[in-house]
């Protein structure tokens, strides 16, 4: 990447592994858990955060000589939510129904603790090129892991990838299913949602032993 | 050379390498092992854990094998093959060779795919972890194929048993170390991923799912109905079976569970051997009974008329609800798992008496799922090391203020 110095890529690569805000940080699990049992709901999250993320983290950073410290919550929150409304509007205009599946969770990206604590701990300190960075990368993060478990969980609790079937019709009895295969129903239940982003931790932490804390 | 010298020395040679624990449990399991400790006095207990495992498989036994003659039992009483009177627990009509046969044929595949699958997994992970394959699932595959539907697809047993192995036990660090009952965690899994195989008036009778499938695509049969006591209750109907029946077991239910008196026996016979807790067993009944009386009384007292949708399973007679469903089977050979069990004698009350009281809880409450004893034992695994503490903790308040009492 000629466009980006060594440091900046690590901004943007390290969130997408070793320090997943999802699986390493454990932050955003209630979104994760929510939203993922379709793909799509999954991806338009990702792309919402990835949003309201990207474009707080520069305003945040560009303010951040100017907000006094003992309200900055409160500034950041506004910020926040100005864009989160701004995300909810879109959808409501031009994906209305995928906006009703979301429902609250869009909302519900305030208080994404991904956000203000990338807002905190990165934006108030750095400049807005490099929190524009680490607000995408920490975003991409995010959304990778809601798309592996929304992948796994439409694939094995509804047998389709947005929303198309690829396992065959479970009620005419084609393909997978005419010999017998079923939708696994706990897929699309939150707690498997829980599950899943635990077998991610599990792999993610086996692969790489310097990543288990005591 | 017999079998166990090779073994020993298949070991001998495999020793170090990756496999090595595999070679090491296949030995250990079958036999002796030739080694001895060199250095320090130990102590040669009788009861590891291989007998203790062993111990209440004897015990689930009898369960078994009832259900295999209760397989073909129901299924010939349903397609109207056989006779229709059971007529005590002795009856020639109900063990017969041909019901056996049935049962055999349908069950043996659930036990073997119980074990085969579940002890591949437990291969797999005893070698990744370079440990020693544990005996820890040689009752938990016993005790899978005893609490499933006759009728269910040997493929979602077998991904449910790789689900419950490796979630329920193998990621909190193997036998001994599990939060959570693995055939419980099983069974769970099963109801939650395909409820229409774990539920309703077909599964619980060999035949009756393929019967259904056969009217669906226009062929003229009658619909057998294998309907579950619990099932009946919760919608209102009426149930065809008196108390022998329910205490015998000569009624459609899970491969092992229908029959109360042989639950019994096997509960004893735990109890006898010191290997189930008799405390949770005695309280577990206890809470059920007291839950039992409770919506007896709310029904009596009128505040639950007809029309309600509890009306049904709160109506019960209140000590019917130990015969009926898994109460028993679950209260005798799930609440007391060792592990997941409440460890403290104090604790053990506690942790019996609300299995018991939330078992009928569920059931009453949750018509669409009327099993509560399941749901019930899971939730209070959770909460027994939560007891647990708190019983170690007032004890040591108790004896801090003895204490303080006597050198004051």
């Amino acid at each position: 990447m000629g466009l980006l110095s060594k440091k900046d890529a690590k901004l943007i690569t390290d969130p997408l592994a070793d320090n997943n805000p999802i699986t390493i940080q454990v932050l955003g699990i209630c979104s994760a858990l929510a939203i993922t049992a379709e793909l799509k709901a999954s991806l338009v999250m990702a792309i919402s955060v990835l949003f309201v993320l990207g474009i707080g983290n520069v305003v945040i950073s560009l303010m951040r000589n100017i907000i006094p410290s003992k309200i900055r919550i409160i500034v950041q929150l506004i910020v926040v939510a100005a864009l989160v409304i701004i995300v909810d509007l879109v959808l409501k205009a031009f994906a209305y129904e995928l906006s009703k599946t979301l429902s609250v969770f869009v909302g519900l990206i305030i208080t994404n603790c991904i956000i203000m604590g990338r807002f905190e701990a990165f934006a108030l300190g750095n400049g807005p090129w490099k929190s524009f960075l680490d607000g995408i990368g920490n975003a991409l993060g995010y959304g990778v892991i809601l798309i592996i478990v929304g992948f796994f969980r439409e694939l094995l609790g509804s047998g389709t990838l947005f929303g198309i079937p690829v396992l065959g019709d479970p009620i005419a009895k084609t393909g997978l299913y005419s010999m017998g295969y079923e939708n696994n129903g706990f897929m699309i239940m939150p707690p498997m949602a829980l599950i899943v982003v635990g077998i991610i931790i599990w792999v993610q932490r086996s692969r790489n032993k310097a990543l288990i804390e005591d | 050379m017999g079998l166990k010298s090779n073994l020993h020395n298949l070991k001998e040679k495999y020793k170090g390498t990756k496999m090595a624990p595999a070679f090491n449990a296949i030995h250990t399991f079958l036999y002796l092992p030739n080694e001895t400790t060199h250095n320090g006095t130990h102590i040669k207990a009788a009861d590891d854990l291989k007998r203790t495992m062993n111990i209440v498989i004897m015990a689930l036994v009898p369960c078994l094998l009832f259900g295999m003659f209760n397989a073909g039992y129901q299924h010939n009483l349903a397609f109207g093959t056989g006779s229709s009177v059971a007529g005590g627990f002795l009856s020639p009509e109900f063990w017969t060779v041909d019901n056996f046969l049935i049962g055999l044929w349908k069950i043996l595949p659930l036990v073997i795919v119980s074990y085969g699958v579940g002890l591949a997994v437990e291969f797999v992970f005893a070698i990744i972890k370079k440990h020693e394959v544990e005996e820890g699932y040689l009752v938990t595959g016993m005790l899978v194929p005893l609490i499933v539907p006759i009728d269910i697809p040997l493929w979602m047993l077998a991904v449910a048993v790789i689900f419950g192995v490796v979630i329920g036990k193998e990621v909190f660090g193997g036998t001994g170390m599990n939060i959570l009952n693995p055939a419980l965690t099983i069974r769970a899994f099963l109801f939650f991923a395909y409820p229409t195989w774990m539920s309703g008036d077909k599964v619980w009778v060999k035949g009756a799912v393929e019967q259904d499938q056969l009217i669906a695509a226009g062929e003229s049969l009658d619909a057998i109905s294998g309907e579950t006591i619990l099932g009946s209750l919760a919608q209102g109907k009426e149930v065809g079976y008196d108390v022998m029946d329910m205490f015998f077991g000569f009624v459609p239910g899970s491969v092992g569970e229908t029959s109360t008196l042989l639950i019994l026996l096997g509960g004893l016979f735990l109890i006898f051997a010191k290997i189930g807790s008799w405390r949770i067993m005695l309280s577990s009944v206890v809470g059920a009974l007291v839950m039992g009386l409770i919506f007896n009384g709310v029904v009596s007292s009128g505040w639950i008329t007809e029309g309600s949708k509890f009306y049904g399973l709160m109506s019960t007679e209140f000590w019917h609800h130990l015969l009926i469903g898994g109460f028993a089977f679950g209260t005798v050979f799930m609440a007391t798992d060792p592990v997941t069990a409440s460890q403290t004698n104090k604790g053990k009350w506690i942790y019996g008496f609300l299995i018991g009281f939330i078992s009928i809880l569920i059931r009453v409450f949750n018509p669409a799922y009327p099993e509560g004893v399941m749901l019930a034992i899971l939730l209070m695994n959770v909460f027994a090391p939560t007891i647990d503490h708190y019983v170690v903790q007032g004890n040591v308040k108790q004896r801090m203020k003895r204490l303080k009492a006597k050198t004051a």
